[in-house]
């Protein structure tokens, strides 16, 4: 058994938290060093360049949540990521690594393409029905690396980057081709969807939509189902000690499948909600890396479902923002991508603050001699 | 003229941040000699040779080779000094060659940086044959068998020009050919002129390979005997700190139905020619301990998971209560009131990082008592948790204490605990005092003679052969995969019983 | 027939072969971080990095005066040199600072993407594509480049073509036949193996995860300055993933390695003429040939593939005190 769970995942976070929500005030902290070391070196990225920081980063701040629109504009950015986050902190409760969030989430729009494109029904219906068959393709996407993890001992980063990649090739096949809009002009893309398949916008004048919602109400879900089901007790244990759950009659190959495939159709739903209520059509090159920042996402979080929400705020934040530091603050927003890197470092360097204060000591040690 | 230590140890302390592992220890080693380095668990042997071999600093003392003091800051000054080690655990490659294996880290090399594994080969095959350690040397590690492993860690050693051997608990691995071979290979390196130190916590091993033992106990150094002065009740008593076999208090056995029904159990290794459990039959019945002693290895590991519902016997068939549940899985068995306490808890038994209560219902926390569908029954949970910190006296401050912050004791006591507190027609109870202190043992003991009187059948497989006789109202021998003797416990004597965990016997049956 | 005659002309071999340089060297490289157990999906990254130090380099050395072939030459250069400074950072997170290999990986790939289209922006003051640069240019080699068939296929390449070439036999040679690759063996397959003899694990770890940051940086180079003369935002558009598929589809030894990246770069150089061919739509599947090959690989369908035992293990898997 422990040859399946040879891919367990070691020293995330330093530890994978023992989820006491919310969240305690140790984790909080970390997360806070590890945005506060990021901001910094990032501002000065920006002085090096000759830019001004302080003028960056309040354009930062007020281009994404400064007016209505801007805010509605973040929460439409925040929401994916809250998906892909509660996908990657799913896994992580039972120790799987799902980098193919990307993927299933793409996956799960394409479906809801289909759906809201191929179909008609009423209203309500229609979109549930896009939905749910969004989230079941994506689970059934990321079910594959499930099974080749339980049965074949396949490292899940492996299989699910390979995924990835099979799913954009395939997405790609199927824009360009038996899903492309017929029409004229010849554009790489499927038809618009249905009025009845689109997700209602919440929050005019800007694009937010209901998917939102849908979004808080799977974060709730996917906490009661970690911490307070059977099956999250479950899914836990097997992923602390998958022998002592063998043990204790739990099937590990079974969780570690239904994992995936509950993570994945996180994603999926992530994707079906962002084609249904933002982008509407698919259009080739959707690329839209939140199953990547998704892992910030989670890290920053702590795998916490309160922190996931918090992070993925913060990177809706970045995302609306970083548009406005450019226009304003002639900062490439590209600069937004290294500070989420730099989240990552540091959000997962064991005892940050502690790393300096031993160099200190060091250094203060070498002095005296 | 006094002669001069090869390895002399003085005043070694050691503290680690809760602990004092060791506490002004002495420990010398002869030129020529066996030294035995005998104490329990945890009695600070491993620190000691770990300081010796560079891998931890002392707090404080010295280390001296030929009477020169000398400092080892890593495992490659112990070495290059001559200190040579085999660890309990091997440290060998197992997708290497024996030849690379052994020459790892000191390669000989020709000219161009390359490997020159032709004179690595010779150099090898020399030292084996000189000492009598017969290798396989091109074959990989992960292909040999345990003894052939051992010989492959002391050749590394001997091929770093190791002047002093420690060896830690080699035996446990061994058959006991494969430890006679041993003990001549120990003599034979000490008469060359490579003084050997023996490590274990079985007494009865060291005398009569053994010049001279070393006891330790709680981190200090209680004393040294020569073997001839040494017999295994003063031994035992240094190891200890008193007379060392407690009999536990039990009245003769009741026994009733017939609980477990084991017939004609035979496991064939998956990814080997090789037959682990051969055809065994018992029976276990209710009200009654029936031990299985045996040195490890000698097919307990196949048997427990085949009982407890882990593995699929190749053929045989494993009945409860006359019900045969042979294609039954572990859950299924949990249900049917077979409980378990697993060989090693930290790894089968315990989620470490999940609290005491979360831990005190692993494997019932989907019954209706401590879950709905949907929702998990937190304060059922937590209530039977500390009913049961209670009385099995898990000392923590709540039930919400990670398990990883007990102690080996609280921590088996937990699993105890919970296999001990379910509604059980057959516990199996698999090394169930393993590393814990004397007191927890009595305790431990106590409660599965109390199991026995309220009627439970009682299988225990251990490889600590006082507790099984201490134990058990009926004792079977496992030998290679059989079962080579039976025995009423009250008949037992430990010589017989001895003898047989060792082979010698016309094989019964 | 005339497609399948297209498809396999000399004019697709040599193709697959320009196809697999970048994916082989760094496979090469995957290969000695991940036998020393530290896994490299910061390939990717370290390919981008090297892809724009070498273009910004070249184009510094055009800008001094340099004649062309040492602009580029110079380019490659500091595309060796800054994908040795990215891996050893991946090195120092995962190695040192025990930070999960994959998370590091990830990170160091977000930041290779951030930095290189930061620095573009602000360097070349353009998005998307960078402007031309020197660069490498063909270098036949005397009488072998004449010989029909065999010359145009292997020895009418750049520079780097034929470093790829060498660099089979030497990653193989190196971990098979030296003391050096014999620890990282044994770093890679249970390291207190040799930490216990005395061996620095981390010391070959980090030389590991070093040499697969100077093959990944010379395959950046070669993307940008050996296949193109300018870099493009993002250019390397998974080639580093399929370099790590290789690496796993060749079970972590380099001839094997070198195999699959031949096999990859030929599906590649296929979908190239099939499209030159005015086929477009099975490109798609022979896109991801690759990976769906890699993962019924993986799934032991075809042979199995084995990881090194200790590989995503920090050392010592304890945390000291």
């Amino acid at each position: 058994m422990s040859e399946i769970h040879g891919s367990s995942i070691n020293n995330l976070n330093g530890d994978v938290s023992e989820s006491r929500l919310p969240p305690g005030i140790v984790h909080i902290g970390r997360s806070l060093v590890a945005l506060a070391f990021a901001f910094a070196v990032g501002a000065v990225v920006m002085l090096i360049i000759g830019r001004n920081p302080i003028e960056a980063y309040s354009a930062l701040i007020t281009s994404s949540v400064g007016d209505k629109f801007s805010f509605g504009e973040t929460l439409e950015n925040t929401t994916p990521l809250i998906f892909t986050g509660l996908t990657l902190t799913m896994g992580f409760q039972a120790r799987l690594f799902n980098l193919g969030a990307e993927g299933q989430l793409l996956m799960g729009a394409l479906t809801a393409a289909y759906v809201g494109v191929s179909f008609s029904a009423p209203a309500p219906i229609h979109v549930a029905v896009a939905l749910l068959a969004g989230a079941i393709v994506g689970g059934l996407w990321s079910g594959i690396a499930g099974i080749l993890l339980a049965f074949r001992g396949v490292h899940e980063v492996i299989s699910t980057i390979m995924l990835n990649f099979v799913a954009f090739f395939f997405i790609n096949y199927m824009v360009t081709g038996p899903m492309k809009e017929v029409t004229e002009l010849d554009i790489p893309q499927t038809a618009r969807i249905a009025k009845s398949a689109m997700l209602p916008r919440i929050f005019l004048p800007s694009r937010l939509s209901a998917g939102f919602i849908v979004a808080l109400f799977t974060a709730v879900a996917v906490w009661w189902l970690v911490m307070k089901t059977p099956l999250g007790y479950e899914l836990r244990a097997v992923g602390r000690n998958p022998d002592a759950a063998r043990q204790a009659g739990i099937r590990p190959r079974r969780i570690t499948v239904l994992v995936m495939v509950l993570s994945g159709s996180i994603a999926g739903l992530g994707g079906a909600v962002i084609m249904t209520g933002l982008f509407q059509r698919y259009q080739q090159g959707l690329n839209p890396g939140f199953g990547f920042t998704a892992i910030a996402v989670a890290l920053l979080g702590r795998n916490t479902i309160p922190g996931v929400i918090l992070a993925a705020f913060l990177f809706g934040v970045l995302a609306q923002g970083a548009r406005g530091m450019q226009t304003i603050a002639d900062v490439p927003t590209d600069t937004i991508l290294m500070i989420q890197a730099l989240v990552i470092f540091f959000v997962s360097t064991p005892h940050l603050l502690s790393l300096f204060r031993r160099r200190k000591a060091a250094v203060a040690a070498e002095a005296e001699v | 003229m006094p002669v001069t230590p090869v390895v002399e140890m003085r005043g070694i302390t050691k503290v680690f941040p809760l602990v004092v592992a060791n506490d002004q220890v002495d420990l010398e080693v002869y030129p020529g000699e066996i030294l035995g380095l005998l104490g329990e668990n945890g009695a600070g042997k491993s620190v000691l040779m770990s300081i010796l071999y560079g891998l931890l600093q002392p707090t404080s003392g010295e280390i001296r080779i030929d009477g020169k003091a000398v400092e080892f800051d890593s495992a490659h000054d112990a070495i290059a000094q001559g200190i040579g080690m085999v660890h309990q655990h091997f440290m060998l490659v197992p997708p290497l060659t024996v030849v690379e294996n052994i020459v790892l880290g000191a390669e000989p090399q020709r000219s161009g940086g390359r490997l020159d594994m032709e004179t690595a080969a010779r150099q090898v095959a020399e030292l084996s044959q000189k000492h009598g350690l017969e290798v396989d040397l091109q074959a990989k590690v992960e292909d040999i068998p345990v003894g052939m492993a051992q010989r492959v860690e002391i050749l590394k050693a001997i091929y770093r020009r190791a002047r002093v051997l420690v060896l830690d608990e080699p035996t446990a691995v061994l058959t006991p050919q494969e430890v006679e071979g041993l003990y001549s290979i120990m003599r034979s390196l000490a008469d060359a002129g490579v003084p050997v130190i023996f490590i274990t916590h079985k007494l009865h091993e060291l005398i009569g390979v053994c010049d001279r033992i070393t006891v330790m106990r709680r981190g200090k150094v209680i004393g040294s005997v020569d073997t001839a002065d040494a017999t295994p009740p003063l031994l035992a008593e240094m190891m200890v700190g008193r007379e060392v076999i407690l009999q536990i208090d039990k009245s003769p056995a009741e026994p009733t139905d017939t609980v477990l029904t084991v017939d004609s159990l035979t496991i064939d290794a998956a990814d080997r020619d090789l037959t682990l459990l051969d055809g065994i039959s018992f029976e276990v019945k209710a009200g009654e301990i029936v031990g299985v002693a045996g040195i490890a290895g000698n097919g307990q590991d196949e048997l427990l998971d085949a009982l407890s519902g882990l593995r699929s016997p190749t053929s045989g068939t494993i009945s409860l209560r006359g019900t045969d549940i042979t294609a039954t899985d572990r859950r299924q068995r949990i249900r049917s009131g077979i409980s378990m306490i697993p060989q090693d808890r930290q790894r089968e038994g315990l989620i470490l990082s999940f609290t005491i209560a979360d831990n005190i219902v692993l494997g019932e926390h989907r019954t209706t008592r401590f879950s709905s569908r949907l929702k998990r029954k937190f304060e059922a949970i937590s209530a039977y948790a500390r009913k049961l910190m209670e009385a099995f006296d898990v000392r923590a401050n709540d039930e919400t204490v990670l398990v990883s912050n007990l102690s080996g004791g609280n921590q088996q006591k937990v699993v105890v605990a919970r296999e001990m507190s379910r509604d059980t027609k057959l516990l199996i109870a698999a090394q169930p005092t393993r590393g814990v202190d004397v007191g927890a043992i009595e305790f431990i003991h106590r409660n599965i003679v109390d199991m026995r009187d309220q009627g439970a059948a009682v299988l225990l497989v251990s490889t600590e052969l006082d507790e099984v006789m201490q134990l058990s109202d009926r004792i079977l021998v496992l030998f290679r995969g059989r079962i080579i003797g039976e025995v009423a416990g009250a008949d037992a004597s430990l010589e017989t019983v001895g003898l047989w965990m060792a082979g010698h016997r016309e094989v019964a049956t | 027939m005339e497609l399948l005659g297209a498809i396999l002309s000399t004019a697709t071999i040599a193709a697959m072969i320009r196809s697999a340089t970048p994916l082989t060297l760094a496979a090469m490289g995957g290969i000695f971080s991940e036998r020393g157990g530290v896994i490299n999906i910061a390939l990717e990254g370290i390919m981008l990095t090297g892809a724009f130090t070498a273009v910004l380099f070249s184009t510094i050395g055009a800008s001094i005066g340099l004649p062309a072939g040492a602009s580029a030459m110079l380019g490659v250069a500091a595309a060796v040199i800054f994908g040795l400074a990215i891996a050893l950072i991946h090195a120092y997170f995962s190695i040192t600072l025990r930070v999960n290999q994959l998370v590091s990986g990830v990170a160091i790939n977000m930041l290779a993407f951030g930095i290189t289209g930061l620095l573009l922006q602000l360097i070349f003051n353009v998005t998307g594509n960078s402007p031309a640069a020197p660069d490498m240019k063909p270098m036949p080699i005397p009488f072998l480049a004449d010989i029909p068939v065999l010359g145009p296929i292997l020895f009418q390449h750049q520079p780097i073509v034929y470093v790829m070439f060498l660099a089979v036999p030497f990653s193989a040679f190196l971990i098979k036949s030296t003391p050096y690759g014999l620890r990282l063996r044994a770093a890679g397959d249970k390291p207190a193996a040799i930490d216990t003899v005395g061996v620095d694990v981390h010391r070959i770890r980090y030389i590991g995860v070093g040499l697969s940051g100077v093959f990944a940086g010379l395959a950046g180079a070669y993307l940008s300055l050996g296949q193109l003369n300018f870099f493009s935002e993002g250019m390397t558009s998974g080639r580093g993933f399929i370099a790590l598929a290789a690496v796993i589809f060749g079970n972590w030894r380099p001839w094997q390695a070198f195999g699959a990246a031949l096999l990859f770069g030929f599906s590649d150089a296929v979908q190239i003429a099939l499209q030159n061919a005015g086929m477009s739509v099975p490109s798609d599947f022979l896109l991801m040939a690759p990976y769906v090959v890699t993962l019924i690989a993986l799934a032991g369908f075809i042979k199995k593939a084995v990881p090194p035992a200790a590989i995503g293990q920090p050392y010592p898997a304890e945390e000291p005190i």
